[in-house]
């Protein structure tokens, strides 16, 4: 299990990575509204690829067993604990860097002319580096400490940019349930955080840095590992989007569709699949810890992915996709194939990117509309975005050779062979394979074929949109496919992937059981169900049909209603957790903080009123009276000392 | 020689007068010529003592008090008469004002 020993190397040129980003944000705070528009965009869009420059030039220098590490300064030091502000890049943040600047740099470009006509467009590009450089500062920190800045600033960016277009009331709110949500698991993350701290602590070990733990997490009980990994997968479920601290994510559909696109989707969501890859060796020791994951994954996976099937909102599809597609890479997770999880989450990028920026390239050509009934045909108008929203379906649907399809087989092989999986974990997530396929091509059929469902006005202004828009999505509909052939299984031509991350997770386990013929074979079977879907998305939603009416209506239209209202989870969160709490925060506020508190405060004033209006009597202002006591106080003095002789 | 005995006794005795004298009069002047008295007893037991065991010191510290006495003498007085030109009166029970 323990991996190759790794060589350790000092490169200055790390932490311009994150600073670059930093600045540009910094300059355009101070200086955007002078640079004019263009410029600040421009200047945005330049400082992330200088970061990706820098990631690609590193990926390059980057020897197969080796970490680059950059030390900017030693930040707290008391005793023998030190948290130093510094970077690390090995394997696993490489293919993070690349990822967030890359695809980062593409929705940069994008969102110029997405947002390029807002007038908040300065501020989108601010929060936007902002959240490049925290990005960069949680897949790059070398210790928890800068992991968790990281954790926290992208949440916060988050919340600002769902929150984008503040005068919509609706926006704010679903901002603020993120950034709640968030802090639940940012509270469970810190605690795991703090426990793993102080119990290596009392094993004489007061570390955060991620190679010490490594070295010394044997120290630890395995109690105390599964409390703590535990704890860390809280803050994942919050980050990640599992079950239960899902409900934010397709809320956050409410903040412009490049940030869905970078933030909702390609990046910060996958926060908790990169934390407990890089903690990897503690959840290793937590076999308890890890079932819990994969069960929690494969029925967060199942679950979007029956809601998804049913919404009528473009976005808001995409989002239970990544809900699901999310769920997949915990199922990985949780039987320790972390550098699958890792390459889901890479071609997830690809695929789920396109697919967002494709919807806002719809939703821009008919003027914010986001309702799928009110779409159709637009096959026609929009050829480019069209053609590559086609490709990005065939890959999370898991169409032979696309990114999607190594990536998910490779997820559902690992499920069913590895020693920690099950054959239920494999049927779960080989279910929601047909589903996903089953969505993807419902949403395709609603959105491009058929007739055109818009309202007059709007069909006359469908334009494709500019070039800065289109261009992004076509790298990323050639990501879409290529970007799983690195990970290819062993019966075609191996996988590069794994060999790239094993120096980290030390290699991926055998299968326990099953051959390769048994891998072709639940290939086959996962490419059947897919077609299944497809076709039910075809009969259902490719060409006029009743079968979505009957669907619907199935059992009394019962089924359908708890899907559309996506099992009042929602609901049953108001029910059992916001409404009891604001009930008790009225009743703390209307009658505790009023009578009790100030109650108690005015008590007290009362009493030493009351006490001084008695003893300001012997205050007379008389000058004799004062005397009088003056010379009693005396007399009794000298009394006493004579009586003590 | 007239014995340590009788000095002291008087002293006390003035003493006394002058502690009264300021507690009970109803008249300012009168209450800073008690104060006087009280100095002087005090005065007149240094003295005696100093005589008794054939030491300066006490004779040197009673020249102090005198001259601390006489610089009280005149701030109280002049105390004294810019208060009755206030007040038309010297009655220490009607200057309560210095209170709650």
């Amino acid at each position: 299990m323990v991996a190759p020993t790794q060589t350790v190397a000092t490169v200055d040129l790390l932490r311009w990575m994150p600073l670059i980003p930093l600045l540009a944000c910094l300059i355009n705070v101070f200086f955007g509204a002078r640079l004019g528009r263009k410029t600040a965009g421009g200047l945005a869009c330049a400082a992330v690829l200088a970061s990706f420059a820098i990631a690609l030039y590193v990926f390059w220098l980057l020897p197969a067993t080796g970490i680059f590490r950059d030390t900017v300064y030693t930040w707290i030091e008391s005793g023998s604990f030190q948290v130093k502000l510094s970077f690390q890049v090995d394997a696993l943040t490489a293919v993070m860097l690349l990822v967030v600047t890359g695809i980062g740099f593409l929705i940069h470009i994008y969102s110029l002319g997405y947002i390029g006509h807002d007038e908040g467009m300065i501020r989108f590009f601010v929060y936007l580096n902002l959240f490049i450089f925290f990005m960069l500062l949680l897949v790059m920190g070398d210790n928890l400490l800068v992991l968790f800045i990281g954790w926290e600033g992208v949440g916060l960016c988050s919340y600002l940019l769902i929150g984008f277009w503040y005068q919509d009331h609706t926006n704010t709110i679903a901002g603020n349930k993120a950034f709640i949500v968030n802090r639940i698991g940012d509270f469970g993350f810190m605690l795991g955080l703090l426990l793993l701290v102080t119990e290596l602590g009392r094993q004489g070990v007061w570390t955060l840095d991620f190679m010490e733990l490594q070295k010394h997490v044997n120290l630890l009980s395995p109690d105390k590992i599964t409390l703590i990994t535990l704890l860390l997968f809280v803050g994942a479920t919050g980050k990640s989007a599992q079950i239960p601290l899902f409900v934010w994510l397709p809320d956050a559909m409410a903040g412009p569709t490049p940030v869905s696109a970078l933030i909702h989707a390609a990046t910060m969501v996958t926060a908790g699949a990169y934390m407990t890859a890089r903690l990897h060796f503690l959840f290793v020791l937590a076999p308890g810890t890890l079932s819990l994951i994969a069960i929690v994954g494969a029925a967060t996976a199942f679950f979007a992915a029956t809601v998804a099937l049913t919404q009528n909102d473009i976005k808001r599809v995409l989002a239970y996709s990544t809900v699901s597609q999310l769920g997949y890479m915990f199922i990985a997770v949780g039987i320790g194939a972390f550098s699958t999880a890792i390459f889901h989450l890479f071609t997830h990028a690809f695929f789920k990117a396109c697919l967002f920026l494709g919807s806002g390239s719809v939703i821009h050509a008919l003027d914010g509309e986001q309702d799928m009934r009110k779409m159709g045909g637009l096959k026609a108008y929009l050829p480019t975005t069209y053609w590559t929203y086609l490709i990005a379906t065939l890959a999370i649907a898991g169409a032979p050779f696309t990114a999607g399809f190594f990536s998910k087989d490779s997820i559902l092989w690992q499920a069913y062979s590895s020693p920690h999986g099950s054959t239920e974990l494999w049927f779960v997530g080989w279910l929601t394979a047909g589903l996903t396929a089953f969505y993807m091509f419902r949403q395709l059929f609603l959105v491009f074929h058929g007739e055109c469902r818009a309202d007059d006005h709007v069909r006359a202004h469908i334009h494709e949109s500019p070039a800065v828009m289109t261009l992004p999505l076509v790298v990323l509909a050639v990501g879409s496919i290529f970007a799983g052939w690195l990970g290819a299984p062993e019966y075609l031509w191996g996988s590069r992937w794994n060999q790239w991350l094993q120096p980290i997770f030390g290699g991926v386990h055998k299968a326990a059981h099953g051959s390769q013929a048994d891998e072709i074979n639940l290939t086959l079977l996962t490419l059947a169900i897919g077609v299944l879907g497809f076709l039910l998305a075809y009969f259902a939603y490719g060409r006029a049909s009743k079968l979505p009416g009957r669907l619907a209506s199935l059992a009394g239209g019962g089924p359908y209603r708890l899907l559309l209202h996506k099992y009042y989870v929602d609901e049953l969160y108001n029910l059992l957790i916001v409404r009891p709490f604001t009930y008790c925060s009225r009743w703390l506020a209307q009658v505790f903080d009023p009578e009790v508190i100030d109650g108690l405060v005015n008590a007290v004033a009362k009493g030493a009123r009351g006490f001084s209006l008695i003893w300001r009597e012997i205050q007379t202002g008389n000058v004799q009276h004062y005397l009088a006591g003056f010379l009693a106080a005396t007399l009794a003095l000298l009394a006493y000392f004579f009586n003590q002789q | 020689m007239v014995p340590l005995d009788h000095y002291l006794i008087l002293a006390a005795v003035i003493f006394a007068i002058g502690v009264i004298g300021v507690l009970v009069r109803r008249n300012l002047i009168v209450v800073l010529m008690s104060i006087e008295l009280m100095l002087n007893a005090v005065n007149l037991t240094f003295i005696a003592f100093s005589r008794h065991l054939g030491s300066m010191q006490g004779q040197v510290i009673v020249f102090f008090v005198m001259a601390v006495a006489a610089a009280e003498a005149v701030i109280g007085l002049a105390i004294v008469i810019s208060v009755f030109r206030h007040r038309q009166t010297l009655d220490p029970q009607e200057m309560q004002l210095l209170k709650w």
